[in-house]
Formats: structure tokens, C-alpha cells, sequence
């Protein structure tokens, strides 16, 4: 059986400081198939960006990968040294970030550098990578295309901007795409616009991408599987309709409760009590068990594992009987 | 002894913060610091560890005129580091020289900070016209070497006082003068934080309760700017001490009453190529030893307060 | 209260606000290029009332003016035009006046640069209390302090910590408590939840409506999003550069929205019920507020623009239970019947 497209093993990453190790992300494993969308959502500090910045190489120091592999088509990526990872960061992986500017160059043109992308990691001459640009640009939806490609990356809007990113992200036609917060530094009609589009064109030449949102509304359109994380680990894991829809990890039923509705008003939202603890404070056994209103004796001592919860998988005692019954 | 209950919390607090943490992992700042503790030390306690008095006219004596270092063959062990002309200690001299250097680089700084701080909080937070003018002067002044400034001002204020007073006045003249040439640093630096701090929600909240432009610049975003305050001014410690040796050097600064360690460097000088080297030698190290560990301990303070370096 | 304000009075009245900025290059830079000033209105002409006890939201995206309204309420800008009435009173005549200011208070957005880094929390809780003098000595403070700390879900041993060892939803309620220390009766509420994560922002939702029904607060609530909009509103308007399109009860609003504009932003919500609707995506961009497009500002997005919607400026005018600035509202071609309720859950989610 052929590998799948990308596989995260165990990972774990720490930053050493100066009160000890935090660990950012402790055993965390998922695999991503060919042309699939996986969404990864979680709170602010969950750990979602860090396993993005682990797969293409770009956690920045005193962290590091301090556990666990990253395999892409069954070959190992996380032990490469700087430059053979540059490269397949360009050619397989490619990469959105919430912030167009600091994945844009201001210096160069967006034609230039849609140019240099596509030379750099494609066997094409400059008239065929000039002439490529030009048809991004008109496929990402930037009007008057042929004219834009000798503007400069402050000429564009802001949704425009993330247009010529997810563009420069896709040209070298990578095998995966690696999307954090795509649309979150814009607005809800210019979102819509993105993520229809990032949709789309991935859809169409079979690219999978790993969809890294706090916006479950986001996910529940986009993805077809979604990782839930929470305090650096995967809550759980499975189809986006079981996740949204039954969710099966305490966590994960709040987190979807909490989000209000827009076709109600209801006079009390759910929600969860307390805050996700900071990396200094990881409670041990499950992270979650001070907050979780099903938490008993085990939650408290034991670190539960993904177990089979039926439709998805959760790392919650609650689904043992489950798991032990398939074993 | 017992420490009162509030410093013994404070020092608790101090050795629990990233600061003394970042210190005790950076020898160059412990190394700095015991420098600078030391030259500091001398200087404060000049007149009960200084072998000789060497404003005593009394007690000297010419025959003990142009003794080398107590380790040459010809030095005397009472002038560990020999004696100038007049037959001074050179040590002596050079504790109670930086005695003058350090009171005038404190000052200095402290009224340049006190100045420049006031002046940018002003420019930053009224903006409009107060700023630009403000921010003009800084610019024009900026565009001079310092040296020159503070010798223009020395130069002008002597000028202008009547004769009897410059003996009286004239170190207060050359803190007067180093301390303006120094402070548009502090005003372009509080002037940008300000500007940062004033936008912010918190200033906005007191804003909104009413409170007074004065009482929010000063409750507020005062305090929220002095980080980068305290490295300049750590730094431009040691510029000052330099500056006032300079103005001494050229013979403007402190009176020959008072001797810095800048008037030191200056009669040892004429001494130089007559083989009395430690005259001018001395001095000049105490001078590099005081500036170089304060400016380290700036260095220091700038990457350990940065957060991005952290 | 003083003579003059009706008790009957709505908490609110705007009243043709506008506030315009200059934005002009420097004086050289425009007599060497011949460009002329450039004026950004950032609100050009918002009229709204909102009566005690209740609250109003404004919606709409980035540069709408939505936070400018706000900051013009609490008088941190004075305006360009128009007027603020509060209980009664005219406002920028009694802009100076600290009873009235008392009684008015304002929650921000980022909990990480609404707390002053260098203070304790009880001194930043207690800083109204003691610009107004409403509690006499250090002990009635402190119990005041504690009090409003335990109101706000936190304990009163918080007060001697600072900002940074609190989360972002435990410095959200620490900046409520501030607001409410006053004793305020109406907050200015500008994206209070938008730095949250959910399910924190509905701790600080839900906390928000209990005290309005405690106190009998009155909000003027500003966000982008929407569905966060219709758990906390009674009545909501829908800005769109610088200018209100709709301005409607929250039910009619969500369940029968008339403006293109509005229906635009309530399709481009993701859909969680994952019932397979496509969202419909307006095209195209929102214009720059310096130079706004002549007529409706809307019309270039607009699948119902027609000639005069690109010449004519649309006025507010009642259309049932809402008024909205649209010509096609007006002249009946929207077909605003046919149109389903946005977001409807697919019956299994129920």
C-alpha cells in the first residue's frame, strides 16, 4: 500500500527556557492523503500553527523537533538539513500564511517573484514562466491581469494580496499546501471569496492542503477531515460531518456548543468553564480534565490516547469500552 | 540583620526576574558589573581609602616629585602608583579624579534624561505644533557632534557669568552644558514610544473616564516608556564621564581646583615624552576601565530588556 | 438628574453624526504633485436611538466606521457634524461635564493593550472610582474593588496581580470591571469578544447579558460578526462606508433582511449546519472611504445596481419594520419575499 501523502508520527516539539522545557506539541500523529483537505483547529495557543511550522520547517529557535517524524511519501523530512528542506518547501509544500506581506516580498514585483518561484522549482523557461504568471494571476481572480503582473505587492488590496500569495503558493504545483489562518485578517465577504477559491483550485489539480483555522465555520465548509486540538495534542480526529456534527470528545462538544448560532438567539450560550492551560501548567493525565463536566479518577492520573469512538477518533477515557471491544 | 519586610520582598522579586536571570548568565555583565562596582566604589569612598590627600598642600613634598610605580626599581611602596610633578600620589589623584568624573557624568545624564524624557513625552503625546518644534530643535542640535555643543554652551554660559562666579559655578556649567547636549537622544527615542503607548487601549480607557492630558502621560504612558530610557541612559552615562574629560582635556571643563580624571590625562600629558608614562597612563585607564564596563552593562541591559532577543 | 432631560428620553441619541478626517499628503508634497486634500469620511451622517435598557449593534466590515461611531460616543473624537444626546443631554457641551461621563463607559477590543502593563489590577479597577471620588477612604475601595472582582467571575486576590498573568478572557472581564466601577448605566462595547477565542467569548457573552439584565444596562455593541451580533442585540444596523444601509429589530434583521449589502454579509457566514449551501461570495472589494463611489456606495457590488442607484444617493426609509437606504428596497424589485432565512440548520442539527 502506497504511503500516504504526508505522515506526522508522534511528534513532540519543545522550547527550552528558563523555568524548563515547555512542550508545545506532545505526541501528536495524523497522515494527510493525496487531494485531501484536512482542517486542524484549536484555541489560541492549542498548537495548531506550531505542527504547521514542524511540517515545513519553520519553527523558530530556541524551539525544536524533539520527538516523533514527518514523513512525506514515506520519505522522513524532519531530519533535513536547511537546504534540501528549502527546497521541497518550494516544490511539494507550499505555504499561506495569515499575514499576506510577510510571505510577499515588497521589493519585487508579484510577476517577478510569481517568475523566480516557478524557475526556481519547475523545468520551464522565463518566456513559459512569464506566460504562466500571467494565467494565475487571471485564475486566482485578479482582474486585468496581464497589467497587475508589474505591480508591486503594496499596490494590491488586501483580499488581492492573499489572491497572489495563494498563487505564489500553488505555482510550483506542490503536492500539498499548508493554509494558516488564510482568511482570518479579512473580511467575511472577502473570506468567502478565498476560501471558495483555495477550494477550488486545490479541488481541481488534486493538491491537499492542511487548513490550520480557529473558525470551525471555516472547516465544517472546507475540510474533509479535521484534527481538534488542545493543549498541544489531538483531541480528536475524524470526518468533518461526525466532528461537527457528533462530536465524541468532551472538548470538542464544547468548543461546538460555545459557537453562537446565526439562525437563533438563545438567552444562555454553552460554555466552558476556565481557560486552556498555558504550557507551563499541562495538568497530568488528560489535559482537559479540569474543565471536562465527565472527568472522573482515570482522566485525573492517566494520558488518554486516541481511542476508536466510533466515526472519529478522541483521546478520552470515555471511549475505552468502545476501543476495547474493536481491539 | 533583618532586611524591612518591603525590600527583602523587592529583593526576592528581583532575584526571581528575567533581569537578574539574563545577569547571571552573561559573564560579560557580572564582569562589567564588578568593574564598574569597583571604580564606582573608589570613587564614593576616595577620601577614607586613598593613601594621601592630594588636595593637602601641606603634605606634599617635591622631593617626592616624578616617583615611578611602586614595582620599579626606583618606586617608593607610599605611591603604589608613583606621583606626578608636584609630588602627588597618582592614585590618590586619580580616586579623587573620578570622584569629579563620576558626579559629573551622573548629573549629566540624570538632567539630559530628566530633560530629554519631559521634552518627548510632551512632543509624543500633545503632537501638533509642540512636537514639531520640539522635534526641529532635536533634529538641528542632533546634527552637531555633541562635543561641540557641550563646548558651546560651556562657552557661552561662561561667558555671560561675571568673573568671581566661575569658580563656584563652573562644574555645575559643565553638567549644565554636557546634560543639553544630551538630551534630544532621550526626547527622539520617549517621543516614539509615546507615540506607540498613547494610541493604545489602556490610555484610551483613561481617556474616556476624562483624565487630564498631564495625569495620563504621567500615570500611564510614563511608565510604559522607560524601558528604552533606562539603556540610553546607562549608555550615555559613559558618553558623559567621556564628554566631560574631553572639556577638561581641552582645559574648559571642571576648574584645575577640582581635577577630573580628564584634567589628570591632561598634565600627565605634558609629561608623556619625558618618560614619566604612569602620570598620564593611570588616569587614562581608570578613565577606559569606568566607561568601557558602564557601556557593557548597557549593552547588556538593551539585549536582556529586548524582548525579541530574549 | 438636571433640568432639562426627559426621563423618558432614550439612553442614546445620534442625531446626523459625522467625522471626517484629513488625510492629506504634507503642504509641499501637494503644491510640487497639484494633488488637492484629501478627506477620509470615516462617518459621514449615522442617526440612531437606542432606549434604556436595551442594546444596539452596528455590523460591517473593516473601515466601515463602525468604531469611529463609538469613539465619537464616548467623546474620545469630537465630530465633524452632527450631535450625541445622552439621557437628555446635549454631549459635546457636556463633554467636560463628570457626572455625565460617570455614567458612560467603554470595553476595547484587545485585552493585551486595555490593561496598563505596569499596574495592579485593583489599581486599574479602582482608577474610575477615584477620577470620580465615589468611595471615601482606602478600605471602602478595596471592598469595592473586591466586589467587583467577584461580580466579574474573578476572585478579589486577582486585584493584587498584574495584567500579564491573566488569560485574555479572564483580562476581558478585568476591563469590564473597570467599566462597571463607575457605576455606569450604558457601555460602549467596541468588538469586546473578536480577540477571543469561542469559548471564552461565551463566557464573556454570557456574562455581558447577565449584567445588562442585573443592572439594566444599555449597549452600543460594535463587531463583524454576526452571529455574535444576534445573541446580544435588540436592534442592529448594518454600516457601509461611513453610513447605516439598515437599521432594523435583530429578528427582522436576521429573518428578513432588505438591503443587498445586509443579505451579502449574512450569505457569507459559514455555514456550521453544514446543510451543503453554497455561500454566494459578494465579488469585489470594499472601496476606499476617501473616494466613495457616487450614488449608493454599494452599487458597484450589487447584483439589483441599476442607473439610478449610480447616480442617486439612497436615503433611510421605512420598509416594515426596518429602514434601509436601498432604491431597489423602495421600488419593490428586490424580492424580498422569495428569499429564505439565511443559515437554516439542517433538521438533524436541531
Amino acid at each position: 500500500m502506497a504511503p500516504p501523502l504526508l505522515e506526522v508520527r508522534d511528534l513532540r516539539v519543545e522550547f527550552p527556557t528558563r523555568r524548563g522545557v515547555l512542550t508545545a506539541l506532545d505526541g501528536v500523529s495524523f497522515a494527510i492523503e493525496a487531494g485531501e483537505v484536512l482542517g486542524v483547529v484549536g484555541e489560541s495557543g492549542a498548537g495548531k500553527s506550531m505542527t504547521g511550522a514542524a511540517i515545513i520547517g519553520l519553527i523558530e529557535p530556541p524551539g525544536r523537533i524533539a520527538g516523533g517524524q514527518i514523513l512525506l511519501e514515506g520519505r522522513r523530512i524532519d531530519d533535513l538539513p536547511y537546504e534540501r528542506l528549502r527546497r521541497i518547501r518550494g516544490r511539494e509544500i507550499g505555504a499561506i500564511f495569515q499575514d499576506p506581506l510577510t510571505t510577499l516580498n515588497p521589493l519585487y514585483t508579484v510577476g517577478e517573484q510569481l517568475e523566480e518561484t516557478m524557475l526556481t522549482h519547475l523545468p520551464i523557461g522565463r518566456e513559459e514562466a512569464r506566460r504562466r504568471a500571467v494565467g494565475w494571476l487571471e485564475r486566482v481572480g485578479i482582474p486585468a491581469a496581464a497589467q497587475r503582473i508589474g505591480s508591486y505587492p503594496h499596490e494590491f488590496s488586501g483580499g488581492m494580496r492573499q489572491r497572489v500569495v495563494i498563487a505564489l503558493a500553488l505555482c510550483a504545483e506542490p503536492k500539498l499546501v499548508i493554509a494558516d489562518e488564510p482568511t482570518t485578517a479579512l473580511d467575511v465577504s472577502i473570506q468567502a471569496q478565498i476560501i471558495a477559491l483555495l477550494k477550488g483550485l486545490t479541488r481541481e489539480r488534486g493538491t491537499a492542503v492542511m487548513l490550520i483555522t480557529h473558525d470551525m465555520g471555516v472547516i465544517a465548509e472546507t475540510a474533509d477531515r479535521v484534527a481538534v486540538m488542545y493543549a498541544g495534542r489531538i483531541a480528536e480526529i475524524g470526518p468533518v460531518r461526525e466532528v461537527v456534527k457528533h462530536p465524541r470528545h468532551p472538548y470538542t462538544a464544547g468548543l461546538m456548543a460555545s459557537i453562537p448560532p446565526l439562525d437563533r438567539r438563545v438567552e444562555r450560550l454553552a460554555q466552558i468553564e476556565g481557560a486552556m492551560p498555558r504550557l507551563s501548567e499541562i495538568p497530568p493525565g488528560c489535559a482537559f480534565h479540569p474543565r471536562c463536566p465527565q472527568a472522573f479518577d482515570r482522566c485525573r492520573r492517566e494520558r488518554p490516547g486516541l481511542l476508536d469512538a466510533g466515526g472519529t477518533r478522541a483521546a478520552c477515557w470515555l471511549h475505552l469500552d468502545r476501543a476495547g471491544r474493536h481491539a | 540583620m533583618a532586611l524591612p519586610g518591603a525590600a527583602a520582598a523587592l529583593l526576592a522579586r528581583w532575584r526571581e526576574s528575567d533581569l537578574w536571570w539574563s545577569f547571571r548568565r552573561s559573564p560579560v555583565a557580572v564582569g562589567a558589573a564588578l568593574v564598574a562596582l569597583l571604580c564606582i566604589g573608589g570613587a564614593l569612598l576616595a577620601p577614607w581609602i586613598a593613601p594621601h590627600d592630594p588636595f593637602d598642600l601641606a603634605g606634599l613634598d617635591l622631593s617626592n616629585a616624578f616617583k615611578p610605580p611602586a614595582w620599579d626599581a626606583e618606586g617608593d611602596p607610599a605611591f603604589p602608583l608613583g606621583t606626578d610633578g608636584q609630588g602627588r600620589d597618582v592614585l590618590s589623584a586619580i580616586l579623587y579624579g573620578a570622584r569629579i568624573s563620576l558626579l559629573v557624568g551622573l548629573s549629566a545624564t540624570a538632567f539630559a534624561t530628566l530633560l530629554g524624557v519631559l521634552l518627548g513625552l510632551v512632543a509624543g503625546y500633545a503632537g501638533g505644533t509642540a512636537d514639531a518644534v520640539l522635534m526641529r530643535i532635536a533634529d538641528v542640535q542632533l546634527t552637531f557632534p555633541s562635543i561641540l555643543v557641550a563646548l558651546l554652551v560651556n562657552g557661552v554660559v561662561q561667558a555671560s557669568l561675571p568673573r568671581e562666579l566661575h569658580g563656584a559655578l563652573a562644574l555645575y556649567v559643565v553638567i549644565f552644558a554636557i546634560g543639553i547636549s544630551e538630551w534630544p537622544k532621550f526626547a527622539r527615542t520617549v517621543r516614539g514610544s509615546t507615540l506607540v503607548e498613547r494610541n493604545k487601549e489602556y490610555v484610551l480607557a483613561a481617556r474616556v473616564i476624562g483624565l487630564g492630558r498631564a495625569r495620563i502621560m504621567l500615570t500611564h504612558v510614563l511608565p510604559n516608556v522607560l524601558g528604552p530610557v533606562l539603556v540610553i541612559a546607562t549608555l550615555n552615562l559613559g558618553l558623559a564621564i567621556l564628554a566631560e574629560a574631553t572639556l577638561s582635556f581641552l582645559g574648559v571643563g571642571v576648574p584645575p581646583t577640582q581635577p577630573s580624571l580628564g584634567t589628570l590625562i591632561r598634565i600627565g600629558n605634558d609629561f608623556l615624552f619625558s618618560g614619566e608614562w604612569w602620570i598620564t597612563i593611570f588616569p587614562g585607564a581608570a578613565l577606559v576601565a569606568m566607561v568601557l564596563s558602564v557601556n557593557l552593562l548597557g549593552d547588556w541591559l538593551r539585549d536582556a530588556l529586548n524582548p525579541k532577543l530574549r | 438628574m438636571r433640568d432639562g432631560a426627559d426621563p423618558a428620553a432614550p439612553m442614546l441619541e445620534v442625531e446626523d453624526l459625522a467625522k471626517h478626517f484629513d488625510v492629506s499628503r504634507p503642504l509641499l508634497h501637494r503644491l510640487l504633485s497639484g494633488e488637492g486634500r484629501r478627506i477620509l469620511r470615516a462617518v459621514d451622517g449615522v442617526s440612531f436611538a437606542i432606549p434604556k435598557g436595551t442594546t444596539l449593534s452596528l455590523v460591517g466590515e473593516s473601515g466601515c466606521g463602525k468604531s469611529t461611531v463609538a469613539r465619537l460616543v464616548v467623546g474620545l473624537y469630537t465630530p465633524t457634524r452632527g450631535r450625541v444626546r445622552f439621557a437628555g443631554h446635549d454631549l459635546h457641551e457636556a463633554r467636560a461635564d463628570a457626572a455625565q461621563r460617570r455614567r458612560m463607559q467603554m470595553i476595547f477590543q484587545d485585552p493585551y493593550a486595555s490593561l496598563n502593563p505596569r499596574w495592579r489590577v485593583r489599581d486599574i479597577i479602582a482608577e474610575p472610582i477615584r477620577a470620580f471620588g465615589l468611595v471615601k477612604g482606602r478600605a471602602a475601595e478595596r471592598e469595592r474593588v473586591a466586589e467587583l472582582l467577584t461580580h466579574v467571575g474573578l476572585s478579589p486576590l486577582d486585584g493584587e496581580k498584574y495584567p500579564h498573568e491573566f488569560s485574555g478572557g479572564q483580562r476581558q472581564r478585568i476591563s469590564i470591571a473597570r467599566a462597571l466601577s463607575s457605576s455606569p448605566e450604558f457601555l460602549v462595547c467596541d468588538e469586546p469578544t473578536s480577540a477571543l477565542d469561542v469559548s471564552v467569548q461565551a463566557q464573556i457573552l454570557n456574562l455581558m447579558k447577565a449584567l445588562q439584565r442585573e443592572l439594566g444596562l444599555t449597549y452600543l455593541f460594535i463587531s463583524h460578526n454576526l452571529a455574535v451580533v444576534r445573541q446580544v442585540s435588540d436592534r442592529v444596523g448594518v454600516m457601509y462606508l461611513g453610513r447605516l444601509v439598515e437599521l432594523a429589530p435583530a429578528e427582522t434583521l436576521f429573518t428578513a433582511p432588505r438591503h443587498p449589502y445586509t443579505r451579502a454579509l449574512l450569505d457569507a457566514v459559514p455555514d456550521l449546519g453544514m446543510t451543503g449551501r453554497q455561500r454566494v461570495p459578494v465579488g469585489g472589494e470594499v472601496p476606499s472611504p476617501i473616494a466613495p463611489p457616487p450614488g449608493c456606495a454599494f452599487h458597484p457590488r450589487c447584483p439589483l445596481a441599476d442607473a439610478r442607484c449610480r447616480a442617486e444617493r439612497p436615503a433611510l426609509l421605512p420598509a416594515g419594520e426596518a429602514v434601509v437606504a436601498c432604491h431597489a428596497v423602495e421600488e419593490g424589485r428586490d424580492g424580498a419575499a422569495r428569499r429564505e432565512p439565511a443559515g437554516a440548520l439542517a433538521p438533524d442539527a436541531a
